[in-house]
């Protein structure tokens, strides 16, 4: 198993569409191999067709607001008194976070497929905003599952969504979060996939899925390059780019131009979600050894008892709280591109406060981790290193938890 | 040698009707329980599937995510599962039994323990719900080599060139989904429709045992009578459902239910 040079980590899987011969494939039901294979076909077609490509540029830089900002956090940097700290403010996109790029690609392939009907998973609710923003921009109808448990506690997002005009669809099976959400749109695809196009919220799920979104969210790291380039000239000599791992969607995005780069030049650090300190439970398969599972279609670490049944996690960050994680980034670890680490909840608070304390930045409770990890190892590093972290998302719908976490003041936003 | 399988839809088509096949799951809602469903259904019922639960399924309905749910809850493990089946298959009227369910837990396992262990309790066949042909190939054959038939699923959505290539490496028995569809849901096709789709897949291979499932109930299971056989399991987990809800022996009203099923197709 090895990593390949110029290609894409998309593209580097086998026939199965497997990555390194165990991660990824396509556990699906009989059902929805056609559709599948449909979508393969057309995304196949279209990412080498140069008018979709101006197409989906378009809609990036009129639509979603392309490049989003790349800043120096001067006054965390100089607090903290080691590396330079960088952010990619991906969190300006529009809708507040990199969901955006999936949605308006799955879009996109919608519209050109001939659907009508779009149907999608969310868990912090960021993916469910996006498409139904998306879907009514490119005028789809749009069903959103969610769990229980996340439409409670990501309630801003959930009211964007249904003002966009999308059905919200409580998933109550399970655990009441992603996991359980993302089951349940598959099986609604399962039953309507003649007539409904799946957006599969992350670089998870079948093959094709894990590809789409990682092409879309790579718009993210082609923008910082250019700007890396333009701040410092080159890609300076130390550079350290964190990102926090859920599915793993904005970290793929992040690194995939850096990842031909060598591991001591451009190191790549993902941050999980470890969860509450006292608790057992967490959402971070990579950092503590999960074994490889089946889940969602995919092959993968996961968090799962010794029979092979999915557990429960525990995060405070919703867009994390997920037993699995990417095939990409199984691929990485075993490979020892990346680093992959975990921030607790309440790490990931501490570093709330620090981030917004002194810099005009808001970022929620998931970059919120990367951010907790890039402090901690900024200060023994010098300032000739750049450390960059992909804030991916807006706080704000994260606010009755800050609230309730860390009292009034950080619950109040305009 | 002819399989159990082959055995139980040839007596089946000696009577000139289809085999009755009927799934429940494994634990559902005890152990105990769930064994003595299956000796129950045995009486009338041609081929057993059993479901061993998973707690992330993603092609059920709500009725047998219900039933896989409650019997993981009370502990239903795997090695329960294997000792269930060795003391069903003891019995006298154990009819052939199919394992079904997702493929992590045999992959937690390990195909060939699991395949091993099927062989000695005595397990006839197996269906993987999300281990779809082509990637199945290299499991179905170590089936094959136990003798275990490795029931492969054909869907309305599945070309008709990739229909021949699954079915040239099908064994005995293939299954056909009436529609598109998680388990238990309503038949939002005729049956006519599906018969149709049926005969298609039958013109083949006409050698092999072909049964339909996915939504048949005691309403629609007289108008599929024409096919190789018939599997019935939302509609029967639902009674399991019903009757714990009701406090009622979930064994004698699913017998009642597989009896008044086996009726309609007589």
């Amino acid at each position: 198993m090895r990593l390949k040079k110029k290609i894409p980590v998309i593209d580097q899987h086998d026939k199965f569409g497997m990555w390194g011969g165990k991660f990824g494939g396509n556990f699906v039901p009989e059902t929805l191999k056609k559709p599948i294979n449909d979508l393969e076909v057309l995304f196949t077609k279209l990412r080498n067709d140069k008018y979709f490509i101006q197409e989906r540029d378009k809609y990036f830089k009129n639509w979603v607001g392309s490049p989003t900002r790349f800043i120096k956090l001067q006054n965390l940097s100089d607090y903290i008194g080691g590396a330079q700290i960088w952010a990619k403010v991906v969190s300006d996109a529009n809708g507040g976070a990199h969901k955006i790029y999936n949605a308006t690609v799955h879009c996109l392939l919608a519209k050109k497929a001939g659907k009508k009907f779009i149907v999608g998973d969310t868990g912090a609710g960021y993916a469910g905003k996006m498409l139904s923003m998306a879907a009514k921009k490119f005028g789809l109808k749009c069903k959103i599952f969610m769990g229980a448990k996340d439409i409670k506690r990501q309630q801003p997002n959930v009211r964007a969504m249904k003002r966009n005009g999308a059905d919200v669809v409580p998933v109550y099976t399970g655990s009441q979060t992603l996991v359980d959400a993302v089951s349940e749109c598959m099986r609604y695809w399962v039953a309507n996939c003649d007539t409904t196009a799946m957006c599969v919220g992350s670089t998870v799920g079948p093959n094709i899925f894990v590809k789409i979104c990682g092409w879309s969210t790579t718009q993210i790291s082609r923008e910082l390059k250019v700007q890396i380039k333009e701040e410092f000239g080159l890609i300076p000599k130390k550079l350290k780019l964190y990102n926090c791992v859920g599915g793993g969607s904005s970290s793929y995005g992040f690194w995939s131009e850096f990842i031909d780069y060598d591991k001591n030049h451009v190191e790549l650090i993902g941050v999980e979600a470890g969860g509450p300190k006292k608790s057992k439970k967490h959402a971070a398969p990579l950092t503590y050894g999960s074994k490889i599972g089946i889940l969602h279609g995919a092959a993968q670490y996961v968090n799962q008892n010794s029979e092979g049944q999915i557990e429960e996690t525990e995060s405070i960050s919703a867009g994390l709280d997920y037993p699995g994680v990417s095939p990409l980034h199984c691929f990485l670890k075993d490979l020892k591109r990346v680093r992959y680490t975990a921030a607790s909840d309440e790490d990931a608070l501490k570093a709330y406060m620090l981030v917004t304390k002194f810099e005009n930045l808001r970022p929620s409770l998931e970059p919120s981790h990367a951010f907790s990890v890039a402090i901690k190892e900024s200060k023994n590093l010098n300032k000739n290193t750049i450390v960059v972290v992909n804030s991916c998302g807006d706080a704000h719908k994260d606010k009755n938890i800050l609230k309730a976490k860390l009292g009034k003041k950080y619950g109040q936003f305009n | 040698m002819d399989s159990l399988i082959s055995l139980a839809f040839e007596k089946a088509r000696l009577e000139k009707r289809p085999a009755l096949l009927t799934y429940t799951v494994a634990g559902d809602n005890t152990k105990k329980i769930s064994l003595n469903i299956l000796k129950s259904l045995s009486k009338k019922v041609d081929i057993c599937e059993l479901g061993f639960p998973h707690n992330t399924p993603i092609a059920d309905g709500g009725q047998i995510q219900t039933s896989a749910y409650r019997a993981i809850k009370n502990g239903i493990k795997i090695q329960n599962i294997f000792k269930l089946v060795e003391i069903y298959k003891k019995e006298k009227s154990a009819k052939p039994l199919i394992l079904m369910g997702y493929y992590n837990i045999i992959y937690q396992y390990g195909e060939n323990n699991f395949l091993n262990k099927c062989k000695k309790v005595g397990v006839n066949g197996i269906i993987v719900v999300d281990l779809p042909w082509p990637e199945n190939k290299k499991f179905s054959n170590k089936c094959k080599k136990k003798g275990i038939c490795y029931v492969q699923l054909i869907s309305p959505t599945t070309s008709y060139n990739r229909c021949k290539k699954i079915i040239k490496d099908s064994h005995e028995m293939i299954y056909y989904i009436s529609m598109l569809s998680t388990t238990g849901g309503k038949l939002k096709v005729s049956p006519k429709q599906i018969l149709s789709n049926y005969k298609k897949i039958k013109k083949i291979n006409p050698k092999k045992n072909c049964v339909i499932g996915f939504g048949i109930t005691e309403k629609t299971i007289d108008k599929l009578k024409l096919a190789d056989g018939l599997v019935v399991g939302s509609a029967i987990c639902r009674e399991i459902t019903k009757s714990i809800n009701k406090r009622q022996n979930p064994v004698t009203n699913v017998s009642k239910t597989v009896i008044r099923l086996k009726n309609k197709i007589l």
